[in-house]
């Protein structure tokens, strides 16, 4: 069965249709791409199904169970995680404590007991941090473990996000230009990056410009246009397209 | 803010215990207790303020609820002055709930207005219900009695108080650097990436806010109690924005910048008033050299001169 299924998904912002009736599924354990050019509703598309939008009409089903409409708390806790176009760090925090902030729902956030700091939220909390710390490592960020988000440099903060969403242990990554503003080196680590993600098993939904990134790493690909779905196949099959290539290559051909 | 952040609190004990023995005269000692109130009120503000992220105009008005509710309850009803001081201070937090829930389910900061208004309604009902509360004359307070021992002396505040404000460091210390706290500062930094790792943003504003006005009530009572008196005046706008102030000024999202802040602010009219009639004006002055030139607070900006964080 699908992990993900889209139906006739669709978004209006009064006369603005951002997204209209697209329908796909993404198969668990694939690393499944979204493009299509500036405008298209890609970032629209991820915000439905993240739930920081509720859809207009259609249906969103993650394992079969509607989760249209739903909060991004509920959403959380069912296994969806993501990273954001323009960077979602916390500027005040640590980077470690970035991470340990996607961690939230598996621990215990009693508010008596933390001002009480019992032995039991501490231990809790040095595990996680070595957790993060771990995590931090899984993403090439060992030489800021120490320090301030404000402090870091604006690739490692791409990476941090990334960092974050796993610690949520996701079943589902959706992955809103994880490339956009690298550098040609960057990008590529990036690109192994992503992999070694959809390589343990997560489920990997991305957003992309980079297109050599995207053929690279994507076992399906979904094209959109104007909020509308132009295309969907493998990569091969996209690159023969030929509404793609007029899409892509405005020709009227 | 690990390990360190700790050792700051053994110098807030260190000064507290060391303070009443060399304090000259009961006018210090007097001070020195308003000092310790204000740090903490302006400590559970600034968990809501400088961590959070959200503003409150209305904090006095809790402190009148807690102050009131200590003054009435037992000398119009012979309530155990315990029992009226938790009283009030449940009061507050169901109010404060009460109006907090729909307020942060709006976009936006409507917090800062919500709280001017529920500020002034209280100040209006504590100076109208003259029959209960002696309106704007204020009325007295009866002392406060724990297990038989009344607090009368300076010396027996200035330990409550102490001791109420050392657990406040070590308990905010606590909070800040635990998983509630972290979300806390997490939907401050931004709202949307706390939202989608599963934070419920709106639970989280609501029971910081709680949990400060609780706290400000709490104080609202001891400091009645400690006066004997209350006045309309604990709870009208200036002194909520006179706590906001302290926040501000001693360090938005810094424990011992609350400390600093409401030391300083509660000595400062103290200090100036050799300026006869001028003195609201330096106090003014001095607020905007404090800002222009440490807009961060006094203790987040010498923390970053001399490398060694909060």
């Amino acid at each position: 069965m699908a992990l993900l299924d889209v139906t006739q998904l669709s978004i209006h912002f009064g006369g603005v249709k951002a997204v209209q009736e697209v329908s796909f599924s993404i198969d668990p354990g694939i690393v499944y791409s979204v493009i299509g050019p500036n405008g298209a509703g890609k970032t629209t598309l991820f915000n439905l199904i993240t739930g920081v939008y509720k859809p207009t009409s259609g249906e969103i089903r993650l394992d079969g169970e509607p989760i249209g409409g739903k909060s991004p708390d509920e959403l959380a806790r069912r296994g969806v995680a993501r990273t954001f176009q323009n960077l979602q760090i916390c500027m005040n925090m640590s980077a470690v404590e970035n991470v340990m902030v996607g961690a939230h729902l598996r621990l215990d956030r009693n508010l008596i007991k933390a001002a009480l700091r019992l032995p039991s939220i501490t231990r809790r909390d040095a595990e996680l941090r070595a957790e993060a710390s771990d995590l931090m490592r899984f993403v090439g960020l060992e030489q800021y473990l120490e320090a301030r988000a404000d402090s870091m440099p604006y690739g490692a903060l791409k990476r941090l996000e990334i960092a974050r969403a796993l610690a949520m242990k996701p079943r589902v990554i959706f992955l809103d230009e994880p490339a956009a503003g690298l550098n040609p080196k960057e990008t590529i680590e990036v690109d192994h990056l992503v992999r070694k993600v959809a390589d343990s098993g997560i489920t990997v939904v991305l957003v992309e410009h980079d297109m050599k990134m995207v053929m690279n790493l994507s076992d399906r690909i979904l094209v959109l246009d104007y909020g509308k779905k132009l295309a969907e196949g493998t990569g091969e099959e996209i690159r023969r397209n030929p509404d793609v290539i007029a899409a892509y290559l405005g020709a009227h051909a | 803010m690990h390990k360190r952040a700790y050792t700051g609190l053994y110098i807030v004990i260190a000064v507290l215990a060391v303070l009443p023995f060399v304090l000259p005269n009961s006018f210090y000692m007097d001070t020195a207790i308003r000092m310790a109130i204000n740090a903490i009120i302006v400590l559970g503000l600034n968990l809501l303020i400088g961590f959070a992220g959200q503003i409150s105009l209305g904090h006095a008005g809790f402190l009148g609820i807690g102050a009131y509710a200590s003054a009435v309850l037992p000398s119009h009803f012979g309530w155990n002055p315990l029992l009226a001081m938790l009283a009030g201070a449940v009061a507050t937090g169901l109010l404060a709930a009460l109006v907090a829930r729909p307020i942060f389910k709006l976009k936006g900061n409507y917090l800062a207005m919500a709280t001017l208004g529920l500020g002034i309604i209280i100040n209006i009902a504590l100076r109208n219900e003259a029959q209960w509360t002696g309106g704007p004359d204020g009325m007295p307070v009866p002392a406060f009695g724990l297990f038989g021992v009344e607090l009368t002396t300076e010396k027996h505040w200035y330990w409550v108080v102490a001791a109420l404000l050392t657990v406040s460091v070590w308990a905010s210390l606590n909070l800040i650097d635990s998983p509630f706290g972290r979300a806390l500062r997490a939907l401050h930094g931004s709202e949307v990436a706390s939202r989608v790792v599963g934070v419920d943003v709106v639970r989280y504003k609501v029971a910081i806010f709680v949990l400060s006005a609780v706290f400000a009530s709490l104080m609202g009572s001891i400091t009645a109690h400690y006066v004997g008196f209350v006045t309309p005046n604990l709870a009208d706008f200036f002194h909520s924005i006179e706590l906001v102030t302290m926040v501000v000024i001693g360090g938005m999202a810094s424990v011992y910048g609350s400390l600093v802040g409401a030391v300083l602010l509660t000595a400062l009219p103290q200090a100036l008033a050799t300026f006869e009639g001028w003195e609201t004006v330096a106090f003014g002055a001095i607020l905007m050299v404090c800002m222009i030139f440490l807009p961060k607070g006094l203790v987040p900006t010498l923390a970053a001169r001399f490398g060694k964080g909060d």
